[in-house]
């Protein structure tokens, strides 16, 4: 078996598997991490979403062998509960979901706006967000997260 | 016969404690200063572990943090049926208030033996019993003396609104760090010892049988444990997903169908929906105490299509057996509803199985939670004792899970020369809406119906009115117009599945009322809010639309592309009251810019919770209203992705305004399906305002406004 390495949250990893497999197989099964959900398996709904280098992308049509010595970030990479993101206080704050199950892909397509463009519009925010579905309607809130991250990360 | 006085009415239990009056399967204490809670109601993304730990927090004097949430088991928990129908906050909370009024009353009666002093002086502060002298005890230290494992008993009064500390604020939301931090919370992320993974194949066509399966594709692949038939259910188990993946493949290739069953039409569901058998009842009647003559009668017809619950999440399940007991890990909406199902199909008795809760994706109704628990258990049959965890694909999601039913309703309204309305007649055409599990003989799960020895399919039936209805909630007018006839027609056949959806019939029934009582406001040359406000005697039912008018400023001024319009219902008649004001733009596409609400849940525990719940389903209905409808040709649904089911994106969700009418000394109801029905016909009412043209047909298209102005011009 071939095996492909690459910086999965800051750290070296080397992994044993067919490099055509999806990296959301790979992450949600030989590497448990299931930060990214499976929604659709198209790249459609952007539950999957990880950053590859600046960009949000979806995890379940992402081929294995394209993050090669690359960097991927999870949701699980994007802080931790003694250290949480920006984006995951304000999610937190504004009480930012109903389900939760887009949370993770919607905090990593907005964690890769804010790092190319830390001071959003609204309407940058939406459409960062617009590959993104959410069910359960809590579109307004997200928004107003990200606005608010956004904010507190100026401010320092 | 004697006449005796009637006995008075004891005082009754809340229905969820009478119907598991012991006060240990709710809570329990201990000595490290936690309590347990079990509810069995269901977390579904709603917050209701939330506002019930606030309940619980609240009647006990604790802080919430020592409150444990347990999610509900048939092992353990009360047997609450089914979360649905908004009533969780009005059952569940109700028992739970009641019980933990009564644990903190013998709590203190324990207290007062102790200390030595009247149970009365005592006072409890987060868990802290103290009285006069200083003196000190508490739950904890208490938890081994004072036993729980006694019935309820009626009669308890638990707190007035004005001493709840807790109810009655926004509190954060206890399972939400968790989803943010990507903490594995969801069925989906769990990962149990030698846990294997199991896929079900499924026909393309609707209701094909499995003719022939070549197995030895599927057999060959790596990491195969077993091809599982029976019938026309037919599903491998892999050591990995990847593995059951890539044997299901193999397994469709080396699949023969059946034709299958024919569909409707999906251009023509008001004829079809007209045409088939049909079981008719009359819901509601009102005589006028004198009858006048019309001048004349305005008619029309309303319909809604089949929609989808499109969860982002595709329905998940495990389920391991131990010899001939099964555990079964799912995020159905009722575990013990699951459960007696479950033993109808695999001809066990109850105790055999353990249904067991775990957090799903957003749940709005029944969707194929239920289903892909019973294909777990048939999978996990050929596991050799591991467990299996079975994931639909999205298409499946899409395709087999039932739907919300298609509807026709028309109302007729006679009018008298003033254009007052004097007679009422609201007619629905629809399949049930309710077919869930464990409420009758035969399963409502889909496996049920492929096995070799198959169940009868079930066709689905609606709740009584008492309960709310099903195809005809929200149908007897709110309005006090002089006589009505509402009748319902529930199909007998179904070659469409169909089952709860959030509303019920609401939606379809509220935006068929609204929207013909719009155009006689307009025709009468009436302010529609003042028209409604007219024929409304409820208080509580002008307030909010007054509530709703106020913030939206209504009526802004009339500006060319932009419409306004307004929506009103009380869900089920006799839940949250919520008024919308929708704001759209556009000529032919239309866009909704801003939607206006105002709600009414008597007592809001947890008041952003409301906000957030009628938020998301005023954005919800947004989409159902604008793009949501099943497609299908005359042999399969063909709306089994993203792509040919759109639902809202955020560049096109509206902004979204809620006041919350605080009323804290009425108890309180959900808020979770108030808002669908009253923001799909403000946003009907506001296209015909903008554009001149009445759109009877959801959703609203731009194809649909374009046949509608042709109709018109």
């Amino acid at each position: 078996m071939p095996s492909v390495r690459f910086r999965l949250n800051g750290a070296e990893t080397e992994i044993d598997a067919d490099p055509d497999r999806s990296l959301l197989d790979v992450l949600r099964g030989q590497l448990r991490v299931t930060g990214p959900h499976f929604g659709c398996g198209a790249g459609e709904c952007g539950a999957c979403n990880v950053i590859l280098g600046d960009h949000a992308v979806s995890a379940c049509d992402t081929p294995l062998w394209s993050v090669a010595d690359k960097d991927v970030t999870t949701i699980e990479g994007l802080g931790t509960s003694e250290r949480p993101h920006p984006l995951q206080r304000a999610f937190i704050a504004e009480q930012a979901l109903q389900c939760g199950y887009c949370v993770s892909g919607i905090l990593i397509s907005a964690a890769a706006l804010l790092k190319r463009n830390p001071s959003p519009t609204s309407r940058e925010v939406k459409e960062a967000l617009d590959r993104n579905l959410c069910r359960c309607g809590s579109h307004n809130r997200m928004v107003r997260a990200v606005l608010r991250a956004a904010e507190e990360m100026a401010a320092g | 016969m004697n006449q005796q006085a009637p006995a008075p009415v004891p005082p009754a239990l809340p229905v969820s404690l009478a119907a598991n009056p012991k006060l240990s399967s709710w809570l329990k204490f201990s000595s490290d200063g936690q309590v347990t809670v079990s509810p069995g109601k269901v977390e579904i993304g709603q917050g209701i572990v939330t506002a019930l730990a606030q309940i619980a927090a609240d009647e006990l004097d604790i802080d919430l943090s020592r409150v444990q949430m347990i999610r509900a088991s048939t092992a353990s928990s009360p047997n609450e049926g089914v979360t649905s129908g908004s009533l969780s906050i009005q059952q569940s909370g109700r028992a739970l208030r009641h019980a933990c009024a009564e644990v903190r009353q013998l709590f203190l009666q324990q207290a007062a033996e102790r200390l030595g002093v009247d149970a009365d002086a005592l006072d409890v502060e987060d868990g802290t019993i103290s009285g006069p002298g200083n003196v000190t005890t508490s739950y904890w230290e208490l938890a081994g003396e004072v036993s729980l494992d006694r019935d309820a008993t009626p009669g308890v009064t638990p707190k007035t609104a004005s001493r709840r500390a807790l109810a009655g604020n926004s509190v954060q939301r206890i399972d939400i760090p968790d989803k943010v931090l990507g903490r594995p919370r969801f069925i989906h992320d769990q990962a149990l010892a030698g846990m294997l993974h199991g896929r079900v194949l499924r026909p393309e066509n609707a209701r094909a049988k499995l003719m022939e399966l070549k197995e030895d594709g599927a057999r060959a692949t790596p990491g195969l444990i077993a091809v599982v038939r029976d019938g026309s259910f037919a599903g491998v188990v892999s050591e990995t997903e990847h593995g059951a993946e890539a044997a299901l493949n193999a397994l469709r290739k080396g699949a023969t169908w059946s034709d299958g069953e024919p569909l409707p039409d999906e251009n023509d569901l008001a004829s079809f929906l007209k045409a088939q058998p049909a079981e008719s009842t009359v819901i509601d009647k009102k005589t006028a105490a004198q009858p006048r003559t019309a001048a004349r009668t305005i008619k029309r017809q309303y319909t809604r299509p089949y929609i989808a619950h499109a969860s982002i999440a595709p329905s998940c399940a495990m389920a391991q057996w131990r010899g001939d007991r099964v555990h079964v890990w799912t995020h159905s909406q009722g575990v013990y509803l699951l459960r007696a199902d479950l033993a109808l199909v695999l001809k066990l008795p109850v105790e055999n199985i353990t249904v067991e809760h775990m957090e799903g994706a957003g749940c709005y109704g029944h969707n194929a939670a239920d289903d892909v628990a019973l294909d777990a258990a048939l999978l996990a049959k050929a596991a050799h004792g591991r467990p299996v965890r079975v994931q639909w694909s999205r298409q499946g999601e899409m395709s087999d899970a039932p739907f919300g039913a298609a509807m026709a309703i028309e109302i007729e309204a006679d009018l008298d020369t003033h254009g007052e309305i004097i007679d009422w007649r609201h007619s629905i055409w629809s399949n049930g809406h309710a077919a869930r599990p464990g409420r009758a003989a035969q399963p409502a799960l889909l496996a049920a119906y492929e096995l070799a020895n198959p169940f009868p399919r079930m066709i689905s039936t609606n709740p009584p009115q008492a309960n709310g209805g099903g195809g005809d909630r929200n149908s007897i007018p709110l309005y006090d117009f002089p006589s009505w006839r509402i009748e319902s027609h529930r199909l007998t056949t179904m070659p469409i599945r169909t089952s709860a959806l959030r509303t019920l019939g609401g939606q379809g029934n509220v935006f068929a009322i609204e929207s013909i009582l719009d155009e006689i406001a307009a025709e009468r040359g009436e302010d529609p809010i003042a028209f409604r406000l007219r024929h409304l005697r409820d208080e509580r039912a002008k307030d909010v639309i007054r509530a709703a008018a106020a913030r939206a400023k209504w009526k802004p001024e009339k500006r060319p592309g932009i419409g306004h319009g307004v929506g009103f219902g009380r869900y089920k008649n006799t839940g949250a009251y919520c008024a919308a004001i929708a704001e759209i733009e556009g000529t032919e596409e239309i866009s909704v810019r801003k939607l206006t609400l105002a709600v009414d849940v008597g007592e809001a525990i947890n008041p952003d919770g409301v906000i957030n719940q009628i938020e998301g389903g005023a954005i919800q209905a947004t989409s159902w209203v604008l793009k949501e409808r099943v497609r299908f040709d005359r042999q399969r649904i063909t709306s089994g992705s993203w792509t040919e089911y759109p639902i809202l994106r955020f560049s096109e969700v509206p902004d979204v305004e809620v006041e919350v009418i605080q009323r804290s000394e009425i108890d309180p109801v959900g808020a979770g399906e108030a808002a669908h029905g009253p923001v799909t016909s403000a946003i009907a009412n506001a296209v015909f305002d903008a554009l001149g043209v009445r759109v009877r047909d959801l959703p609203i298209t731009r194809d649909r406004i374009i046949a509608a102005m042709e109709l018109s011009s």
